[in-house]
């Protein structure tokens, strides 16, 4: 289905991902929703997942957040640095869901209940229809999504019961950690306002901030950019480049708007009916003939065409 | 067909009155406009025949049994159309009035009252008089909650009289704790728990079949004197009451809460359920439906408030009165009460209760964020329990009896019927409600008023009406407030200002 | 087997008239999400105004056909406990429709606190009893001196509740009432801007509950001869317990639960112990709701992300 990688070059998503999904396969009753995918995605890299509706993206972000089961594959994270196949493939056959590795560990993520991505895999991710925690203040769900860090010792601490001066300094830290979140999203004027009274875009940014309140290695975006206008589209780019700069926090996203793809990724994964049609730099999938028959939507006879190039080009390729 | 047709799409009469508040009032019928006084007058007059129709085979006939044991009828039509009357008139008056130009349809409260919230909350003009006001809420009524006794004893004239008083505020106080710690669960968590009341049986059991036991008494009277069973019982059997209880909670809790929504609330209801009838049916541990008896009443941290020597008015210097031991009371559930509570306070700003709200406004973005959604659900059953169980072993120690029909669903449903009108989540909203609640179905009880000649006359019963007025108010708050006394949250931490969250963002949960 | 197929029958007729209740449930559920729980006080008026109608008919207007009273008194009862229902719907639940989920609940308590004092109030808290209408049984099997009857009764009840049954099917199938139902099921803002009138289709819902609830409780008076004030909430859980086990929003799992409860109480008493029936009960609709919470014939819920 999909084309042999053709004469892979050293990637950094190869040398060092963060992320490995092998023979990722979704089915929902008879309907097969992802089949098959496989891609990297690279440490410190901004990873795009893009393709038509219906494709299969939110389906792989759900089976890599946790809240799906993958009916078949694996995705493994590495902390630290990449694992080895060896230990790769020791975890996985002792049906352990994590284990050390030489460089930090492994996760296997369709092993982990949702909440264990978020917290043990440190997993974050955002919601293509927005979820925040709409009666509660700005400030308040930002603290939230500290409640790991906050309660090490529990969820239910007798320091944080009796206000002892070590929870005190806990919840200061964690409130200066918003703080430093929302005034890189512009939101620190908002804070003491109810999440659901925000602008649009500006909850947008505050899931983003929320999210990498947990401190996460790995930041899943469904579709950041969706309904957002230019202005506030451009100041996302600006955050996730900024946080792909100056946090150690990997980024995958959805998305369609291919203005904040083509800017800011450095690696784009193409899926099309579930199956991934293209995988590259952004420079790349721009001139995939497949690529570009999909997202042009085009006619049938024109697809043919467009087909023939690419067989063309691609035998031009490997006979020069 | 067409004309009994209710939804015939094609019906433009039926597009037009659907109601809906998109619909401009300006698209209202093309026919022309009745008057005012018209429409009232058509429309009291429509509601004072269905009253009339409504009423008529209950109220305008009444199966009496004759002196052979077969029913008879007797008919009261009379009383039919005073009521087909009154409700004719009140309409009328309130169409001209309250209802006027627009159909009491449209007055109802279905665009959420946020602008005027949010304009309560930020742009009042005196918004540091509103904070200093809400800031000595709590204060004042619990130095008021503390001066009772006294006031009571003061204003009636003696300690004697005031056991109806005193009577009266333990019977509130205990209420509002049993809404406090269901406000955990309901409030806060946003769990719909409809046995919670099965917390509370567990309590009052635990403590009646501890204290009663006669296998520990002798062994305790063995090792640490005899009496001391008698004496300590309470303050042992609370802790273990509460345990015990919260242990149910988990129990309970486990296996159902992954369930959803009223899902959720009818397994706790079916819980509950199960649990009164196997009080009921094991006769040998719980005695059945005769229930337990003679349990220790409460001493003062093992000083008894007996009359004799060594008895609390004796070691005091004071002279017996059955009220000490009463007022005790009072202050040990004000004491739970406080402790609730407090503790609710605190867990609000921790991880647990953020938790909780994060919980009841969106389940699954909290499982993003790592939060371990059962386990927190579990800690809001189990704490919520654990109060209802303290709640249960104050009610067996304050009537000295316990029995299955104390703990029916109806308890459940006034106990969340609190958490409701009080505003779920708000403690004062709680607080205020179960004065109401259960204050005002008291107060329900001393209508002997109404036995008077010009009104109902001596052979007036007017206890019969109080779970009918009860009812009947529970409905009339709903519609008139339906996020309760106090809508808006208060959020647990600020930066910079405290400002509250309107009613109208804050989820209620679905779990 | 002979106790065997005696509980069956005895089980089948409690069986119809919970699922006729359990039917006012799942309809309410499915199409404003709320449970009614006023619906047991509703049957349990249904009764009553059934009771006061055959003593007008039999004590006053002297008729002596039974099978005339029955036909007239559940018409009777069915219009008027509609009318009861279409006035608790217009004042207690309505104004809160959209609001607060927990408001209508809240509200529908209040109801059935209100409604069941009502009847206290208005006809006295004493059991009234109803001389017994119809005694024929069948014998259909008799082994060692046991037994097993059919009774007229029995067989009038099934009969209606069957016959009713396909009158409803018919009307929620195959009518435009049906048709607008099912489109407020899905989506009612949607539906109203197609035209369908909301607030008359659901007001119909509920006097459609009602009236089969009527029909409920016509019958249960007739089966046990006796009604009480109290006589609501019982009957009321066990058939909402009939509705969830079912699949809470479908019509055939409504009746298809309320059979099995029905089955499962009785033979329950029969075997096991009479005691414990309602725990057997409800603790089937714990098992059920934690194993299968979508219920029998119920849509699984998918929990989008």
């Amino acid at each position: 289905m999909c084309a042999a990688p053709s004469a892979p070059p050293a990637r950094s998503w190869d040398a060092d991902p963060i992320l490995v999904v092998d023979h990722l396969s979704m089915r929902f009753g008879g309907l097969i929703a992802v089949n098959d995918v496989s891609f990297r995605a690279g440490r410190g890299d901004v990873t795009a997942v893009i393709g038509p509706n219906g494709a299969g993206k939110t389906t792989v972000f759900n089976c890599i957040t946790g809240f799906y089961k993958p009916t078949a594959g694996r995705l493994a994270l590495n902390h630290g640095g990449p694992a080895t196949a060896v230990e790769l493939d020791a975890v996985t056959a002792a049906g352990e869901s994590w284990t050390r590795t030489g460089k930090g560990a492994v996760y296997l993520l369709e092993r982990l209940p949702d909440h264990r991505v978020a917290s043990w895999a440190k997993v974050a991710r955002t919601f293509q229809n927005i979820r925040l925690f709409s009666g509660m203040t700005v400030l308040e769900n930002l603290l939230v999504a500290q409640h790991m860090s906050l309660s090490e010792t529990g969820l239910l601490s007798p320091a944080a019961l009796l206000g002892l001066p070590s929870w005190q300094r806990k919840q200061k830290g964690a409130v200066d950690r918003a703080v430093y979140w929302l005034e890189k999203t512009h939101l620190i004027q908002r804070a003491d306002d109810p999440a659901g009274d925000l602008s649009y875009g500006d909850q947008r940014r505050l899931e983003i901030a929320r999210a990498m309140c947990t401190g996460p290695v790995l930041l899943c975006l469904d579709e950041p950019a969706a309904g957002l206008n230019p202005r506030e589209s451009a100041a996302l780019n600006e955050l996730l480049l900024s946080i792909r700069a100056e946090h150690a926090t990997s980024v995958l996203l959805i998305e369609h708007d291919m203005s904040v793809v083509m800017e800011i990724s450095d690696h784009v994964v193409v899926l099309e009916y579930g199956g991934k049609i293209a995988d590259g730099t952004p420079d790349e999938v721009r001139h995939d003939p497949r690529v570009i028959a999909s997202y042009l939507g085009v006619e049938d006879e024109e697809e043919a065409v467009a087909e023939a190039a690419a067989t063309k080009a691609l035998s031009a390729e490997a006979n020069p | 067909m067409a004309s009994a047709d209710p939804v015939d799409a094609t019906n433009p009469d039926a597009v037009k009155r659907t109601d809906l508040a998109q619909v401009p009032p300006a698209r209202r019928p093309a026919r022309r406009e009745k008057s005012v006084v018209e429409r009232a007058v058509s429309e009291a007059l429509a509601s004072g025949l269905l009253t009339f129709f409504v009423l008529l085979p209950l109220v305008g006939f009444h199966a009496t049994e004759s002196g052979t044991g077969s029913l008879v009828l007797d008919y009261r039509f009379g009383l039919v159309a005073v009521f087909a009357l009154m409700v004719t008139a009140g309409r009328l008056v309130l169409n001209l009035t309250v209802w006027r130009g627009d159909g009491p349809r449209r007055s109802a409260a279905r665009v959420p009252p946020k602008s005027v919230a949010e304009a309560e909350a930020v742009a009042s003009p005196w918004p540091r008089l509103g904070a200093v006001a809400s800031a000595l809420v709590k204060p004042v009524f619990f130095g008021l909650a503390i001066a009772y006794p006294l006031i009571a004893v003061t204003l009636v004239g003696g300690l004697g009289p005031s056991r109806y008083w005193i009577d009266i505020g333990i019977y509130i106080l205990t209420y509002v704790m049993l809404g406090w710690g269901l406000n955990i669960v309901v409030g806060l968590a946003g769990l719909l728990d409809l046995g919670y009341v099965a917390f509370y049986a567990v309590g009052a059991y635990t403590f009646a079949l501890l204290s009663t036991s006669v296998p520990i008494n002798d062994f305790l009277a063995g090792h640490l004197g005899e009496g001391f069973w008698t004496a300590w019982s309470f303050w042992v059997c609370l802790p273990v009451s509460g345990i015990l209880a919260a242990f149910w909670g988990v129990i309970l809790g486990f296996p159902v809460l992954r369930l959803r929504g009223d899902y959720l609330a009818i397994v706790t209801l079916a819980f509950g359920e199960i649990i009164r009838l196997v009080l009921i049916n094991w006769v040998s541990l719980t005695n059945g439906g005769a229930g337990i008896a003679s349990i220790p009443a409460i001493s003062f941290f093992g000083i008894p408030f007996s009359s004799g020597e060594g008895g609390f008015a004796h070691m005091f210097g004071l002279p017996f009165d059955s009220m000490h031991r009463m007022i005790f009371l009072y202050f040990v559930i004000l004491g739970l009460a406080a402790l609730t509570a407090l503790v609710t306070v605190r867990l609000r700003k921790m991880p647990v209760g953020r938790a909780w709200e994060a919980l009841r406004e969106d389940e699954i973005a909290c499982r993003s964020l790592g939060i371990n959604t059962t386990l927190t659900k579990l800690t809001a059953f189990a704490i919520g329990a654990m109060f209802g169980g303290f709640a249960g072993a104050f009610f067996a120690v304050r009537i000295r009896f316990v029995s299955p029909e104390s703990f029916t669903f109806m308890e459940s449903a006034v106990i969340l019927a609190i958490v409701v009108l009080g505003g779920m989540g708000s403690q004062m909203g709680v607080a205020a409600a179960a004065i109401l609640l259960i204050g005002g179905m008291e107060m329900l009880r001393n209508l002997s008023f109404l036995k008077n000649e010009w009104l109902f006359g001596p052979n007036f019963d007017p206890t019969l009406y109080r779970m009918l007025i009860f009812g009947f108010a529970m409905v009339a708050v709903m519609v008139w407030r339906p996020r309760g006394l106090v809508a808006n949250r208060m959020p647990t931490i600020f930066l910079k200002q405290r400002k509250s969250v309107s009613g109208s963002l804050v989820k209620e949960g679905h779990g | 087997m002979e106790v065997f197929v005696q509980q069956l029958i005895n089980g089948l007729t409690l069986g119809s008239i919970y699922g006729l209740i359990a039917i006012g449930y799942t309809m309410v559920f499915g199409i404003i999400g709320m449970v009614n729980f006023s619906h047991g006080d509703v049957f349990m008026v249904s009764a009553f105004t059934g009771l006061i109608c055959i003593l007008m008919l039999t004590t006053v207007l002297g008729m002596s056909s039974i099978f005339l009273i029955l036909v007239i008194t559940l018409v009777v009862a069915m219009i008027f406990t509609g009318l009861v229902s279409w006035t608790i719907e217009r004042v207690a639940y309505r104004p809160l429709r959209g609001s607060f989920r927990l408001a209508p609940m809240i509200s529908a308590i209040g109801m059935s606190i209100f409604l069941s004092n009502f009847v206290q109030v208005t006809q006295g808290p004493r059991n009234k009893p109803i001389p017994p209408m119809v005694t024929d049984v069948f014998v259909i099997m008799e082994r060692d001196g046991y037994q097993v009857t059919l009774a007229y009764k029995q067989v009038i009840i099934m009969a209606v509740t069957a016959g009713l049954l396909l009158v409803f099917w018919w009307l929620v199938q195959k009518t435009p009432l049906g048709r607008a139902q099912r489109a407020c099921e899905q989506d009612r803002k949607m539906a109203a801007l197609l035209g369908v009138n909301v607030d008359r289709t659901i007001s119909l819902t509920f006097v459609i509950g009602a009236a089969l609830a009527a029909v409920a409780g016509v019958m249960f008076l007739m089966y046990y001869g006796v009604v009480n004030f109290a006589d609501g909430f019982v009957p009321g859980v066990k058939a909402f317990t009939a509705a969830v086990l079912g699949g809470i929003g479908s019509l055939p799992g409504a009746v298809l639960g309320g059979l099995l409860i029905g089955l499962i109480e009785t033979f329950w008493s029969a075997y096991f112990s009479i005691e414990y029936k309602d725990v057997a009960a409800f603790s089937i609709l714990v098992v059920v709701l934690i194993f299968m919470p979508q219920g029998l014939l119920g849509r699984p819920e998918v929990e989008k992300v």
